[in-house]
């Protein structure tokens, strides 16, 4: 029935614009993974071509949820949210570790996060939350949101998954921005705080003592690596830097290709990129990303109703959290902690639920203008 | 659930903030650009640097050093593979972790091992230990992957094949210190070389060494090669051929066996040192392999300081040999006729004191060959006293005391030739005469170090030129396989008449055959020489009682042989063993009889040693022999 009302309406020229950027994305993404997963030996399949079966997953799922009625998804919120965190109690109970964290769900051949399915339900939950009726009060506005938020913080936060943990609160501080706090000042000191978060956490950061660090560090995530860490950033930025105005070209990256980029596949893509392109290379990429917001805001402020601007703006608000902040700690921005670049990443749910995500988006576009039946 | 029954305020209310959002998103998009020039434009060449020194690892190959070979083509010091741990710092990760697990697989020391990990200049690939075993190596190679950094790299050592034998000639190697890096002779060297320091090892280091050679590779995180990017071999130093005869060297050193003391032989016409032996020695493969610091200090600390080179730094009071000295002195300024006589009563008196002889009754009447033969000090005494300390100083110098003999190893001593200008800066004081009636005999303010007293007795065994000592008879180019045949120095004529030298010759055979050194006299050859007992404190007074050993007197002999035609000459000096005619002679008359009997005369008479060479038959020879 979706696939009906595509093809019944046809895609207008912002169609065309939106979709074009996200396969650009994907297409770098993918240029960067098999720049450097290509020549890996022995493991079987390559990363690479597992990423693109998963990119054809998420464009099922792109496909499924631009056609499906938003607000019909959104009856399901709360229970999808539920069963979200039940997966997550399900994972820090049984679920499998990896390198000192549990994140993952065995299903088969498979690993799945669950962690990224419960962003997305949070999304609508959020947004279902303030659409249904008018909530007056900072109580009724800020907090008890606040508590829907936090079971799925807390739960992340424990596998320890420190980036999935900060997306939820990223998604619950964007809503809470977008709906406003009614309060001025607040709202402002707030919106300013925001911004400011990812350039003054260096500066705060180094303000502390070391032991404070660890204390703090080994609070979210025991398995921390002190020494590691700086070694990583570093060379990240040697990766980035080293590639000056025009890059080192495709797989001439002597950072990644030389494994000196530790997770060039995954948290530090960004920097395989940056390394192979250049200045150039990257600001067209990032310029993508910013291209994709503000079409993504754009949706957002034309949207039919209160429900669609919201999940608009949740899902720009979670892919922009992902990509500001994987990017500022591959620049030395922000610190490390492990979270993946959106659409460039290599992970299954990750890349199926940013791409089902962004059909959600399409499909508020799309009914913009549509008189709903019911 | 239905949207259109909200109040349409809340949805324009928000409409409004959007635009706030998207200047943020603009705001910090605009951030990552500015921070993406900062790091690709305005640094990009600073990490396009860093990113090259990442992946490129230098590596210095250290060349093959020039071995040293003895005059018959023995080999005294070569090169043994070692397995050599060294660790590239770039590559560490966890510098304690790293140490740790390499205490953990071997013997190390974690202190030790810490206290190396610091960048030598520019380079980053430091040594942590050498000469691992088969085994350890392996254990190594095997934990590769735990040990991020750390090479295990096969590479020469240097070993003396004879051990202990002739250690202070040769010398050992060592790591090339900050501080001669900082000297012109060691301009160009990588931090961490190998170069001599002692011994032969050092002087001839420019030829021993070699030119080291340059690996660049490509390596991944982990530092394992991926590729080579080029590659600069390393040159092997050149070979010497020393003078040295290693059957004399070892027969030497073996008759000095556990006491202190030195013997010296060199060829008297041509100042080929066959024989420079020290005792006690040290174990040059230890101190070439690296000691730990307490292995250093147990050598340091050693009262019998087995590192001393005593032929060369050793210092004594020459005692009675120096009266050969006295003899031509008197000769030459007609002090003493050759035939002149004294009365010697056991003593000479001067001012308030009386100057004892050896003899107690004293040896009657003298003249000059039997105060040789039988060491009268009385005789000298009064020579002395007749000629004052600046002519004994003049001719002390013209036999060369006072001055390195110039032999070709580092750290000679020059001994000390005193005189009243001498004593006036040094001291302060104005010289005393009766201070030069013991200077007479060799005591006193004078020192002198073996390697001096040879030159002296082998000058006389020359008929009054003096050899220049040295080692090296000739190199080995490795590069175009010739041998240069290295001129020997040529000797200086003293101003002494060769009647003089001619009558003390004779008077020092005497000496074998009749005098104090009779335990020299050999039924193979005529020997010629000198005793001497060099006090080392006055004892006279307690004579008779056991002497603790550190206060006895140290013994010389001087000699040469044969007589008529000397070819070889020898000093030997043995701390705190008493007299030189019971304990030094014999040992100089068993190296001189070793000697006849390895390198006979040339039947035709002719009196220059020339043993066997392996190189004497092979063609291009550079330089002539003088």
């Amino acid at each position: 029935m979706g696939e009906r009302h595509l093809n019944r309406r046809g895609m207008d020229s912002f169609d065309w614009c939106f979709l074009s950027v996200i396969v650009s994305i994907l297409f770098l993404g993918g240029l960067s993974l098999y720049s450097v997963t290509s020549d890996a030996q022995g493991s079987g399949f390559p990363v690479y071509l597992k990423q693109t079966l998963w990119i054809g997953v998420g464009a099922l799922a792109f496909l499924v949820l631009a056609s499906l009625d938003y607000h019909k998804l959104a009856r399901w919120a709360y229970v999808l949210y539920g069963i979200g965190l039940i997966l997550l109690v399900i994972v820090l109970v049984s679920g499998k570790s990896s390198r000192g964290a549990q994140r993952w769900i065995a299903l088969g051949p498979l690993a799945i996060q669950p962690s990224e399915f419960v962003k997305f339900s949070l999304i609508l939950v959020l947004s279902v939350y303030y659409a249904t009726r008018v909530r007056y009060g900072w109580l009724h506005r800020m907090v008890l949101p606040g508590l829907l938020t936090l079971p799925g913080f807390l739960l992340t936060l424990k596998q320890p998954d420190l980036g999935s943990s900060l997306s939820f609160l990223a998604i619950y501080v964007t809503l809470l921005l977008a709906v406003g706090v009614k309060s001025k000042t607040f709202g402002l000191v707030l919106l300013s705080s925001l911004m400011i978060f990812p350039f003054a956490w260096g500066e705060l950061w180094g303000s502390l003592y070391e032991y404070q660090k660890e204390r703090i560090i080994s609070f979210v995530n025991p398995a921390y690596d002190p020494g590691g860490k700086g070694y990583h950033g570093l060379q990240s930025r040697i990766a980035v830097g080293s590639g000056e105005l025009f890059g080192k070209g495709l797989q001439g990256g002597t950072q990644s290709q030389f494994k000196f980029l530790p997770e060039g596949h995954t948290d530090f893509v960004f920097a395989v990129f940056a390394e192979e392109w250049g200045f150039f290379g990257s600001v067209l990429l990032v310029s993508l990303f910013l291209a994709l917001f503000l079409l993504g805001l754009d949706i957002a402020s034309k949207a039919r109703d209160l429900l669609g601007a919201l999940v608009a703006i949740g899902v720009v608000g979670m892919i922009a959290f992902g990509v500001v902040v994987n990017i500022g700690m591959t620049l030395g921005l922000a610190p490390i902690v492990g979270i993946p670049l959106p659409l460039m990443s290599y992970g299954g749910s990750a890349t199926v639920v940013t791409m089902a995500a962004l059909g959600l988006l399409m499909n508020v576009k799309r009914r913009r203008l549509t008189l709903l039946p019911y | 659930m239905n949207g259109s029954g909200l109040p349409s305020k809340e949805l324009t209310d928000l409409q409004q903030r959007l635009v706030l959002i998207k200047v943020g998103v603009l705001v910090i998009i605009a951030f990552l650009v500015l921070r993406l020039w900062q790091l690709q434009v305005r640094d990009g060449p600073y990490y396009r640097s860093l990113s090259q020194d990442n992946r490129t690892r230098s590596i210095v190959l250290q060349p093959a050093r020039g071995l040293i070979y003895d005059r018959n083509g023995k080999i005294l010091a070569n090169n043994v593979p070692s397995f050599n741990l060294y660790v590239e710092l770039e590559d560490v990760k966890d510098r304690q972790v790293l140490i740790g697990e390499l205490v953990d697989l071997l013997e190390l020391d974690s202190a030790e091992l810490a206290k190396k990990f610091h960048p030598k200049g520019t380079l980053t690939r430091v040594k942590l230990s050498g000469g691992l075993s088969l085994r350890e190596a392996a254990l190594i190679e095997s934990h590769r992957l735990d040990l991020p950094g750390v090479v295990i790299q096969p590479e020469y050592q240097r070993n003396n094949p004879l051990g202990a034998y002739a250690a202070h000639v040769l010398g050992y190697v060592g790591e090339v210190s900050e501080d001669q890096l900082t000297q012109e002779e060691f301009q160009g060297l990588n931090p961490g070389s190998l170069v001599g320091q002692n011994g032969v090892e050092a002087r001839y280091d420019g030829i021993l060494r070699g030119h080291a050679g340059r690996k660049l590779l490509e390596v991944d995180a982990l530092g394992h090669e991926k590729r080579m990017i080029s590659v600069d071999k390393p040159q092997a130093g050149n070979d010497i051929y020393l003078t040295i005869d290693f059957r004399l060297q070892k027969l030497a050193e073996d008759l000095l066996g556990q006491e202190a003391g030195a013997i010296i032989a060199l060829d008297p016409n041509t100042g080929e040192t066959l024989a420079l032996a020290s005792r006690p020695s040290f174990d040059p493969n230890a101190l070439s392999r690296g000691l730990t610091s307490q292995e250093w200090l147990d050598i340091l600390q050693d009262t019998r300081h087995p590192l001393t080179n005593r032929a060369i730094q050793g210092l004594y009071p020459p005692g009675s040999t120096f009266k050969i000295i006295m003899a031509a002195a008197a000769l030459e300024t007609n002090t003493l006729d050759f035939t002149d006589t004294i009365q010697c009563l056991g003593g000479f008196r001067f001012g308030r004191r009386t100057y004892r002889d050896w003899k107690a009754g004293g040896h009657g009447t003298v003249n000059m060959r039997k105060a040789i033969v039988q060491s009268c000090d009385v005789y000298f005494y009064r020579v002395g006293h007749r000629m004052g300390i600046e002519t004994i100083a003049s001719y002390a110098k013209e036999f060369g005391l006072g001055e390195k003999t110039g032999i070709d190893l580092p750290s000679e001593q020059a001994g000390l030739v005193p005189s009243s200008a001498w004593k006036q800066q040094a001291r302060g004081e104005p010289w005393y005469p009766g201070e030069t009636i013991s200077v007479s005999i060799g005591q006193g303010f004078v020192t002198v170090t073996p390697l001096q007293m040879t030159k002296v007795i082998a000058t006389i065994a020359n008929g009054g030129i003096s050899p220049r000592p040295h080692l090296v008879r000739a190199v080995r180019h490795r590069e175009t396989g010739t041998i240069e045949k290295w001129a020997t120095p040529t000797g200086t004529s003293l101003n002494i008449h060769p009647d003089h030298i001619r009558r003390i010759q004779n008077a020092l055979t005497a000496v074998v055959n009749e005098g104090t050194a009779r335990r020299a006299q050999s039924a193979l050859v005529s020997i010629a020489g000198k005793t001497g007992t060099s006090q080392v404190v006055s004892l006279r007074a307690v004579r008779g009682k056991e002497v603790p050993k550190k206060f006895r007197d140290h013994a010389w002999f001087v000699s040469y042989a044969p007589a008529s035609s000397p070819r070889i000459a020898v000093a030997v000096l043995v701390e705190h063993m008493g007299h030189g005619g019971s304990v030094a002679a014999p040992l100089a008359k068993t190296l001189i009889e070793a000697f006849m009997e390895l390198s006979p005369a040339p039947p035709d008479g002719e009196t220059k040693v020339i043993p066997s060479h392996p190189f004497e038959t092979q063609n291009p020879t550079k330089a002539t022999h003088g």
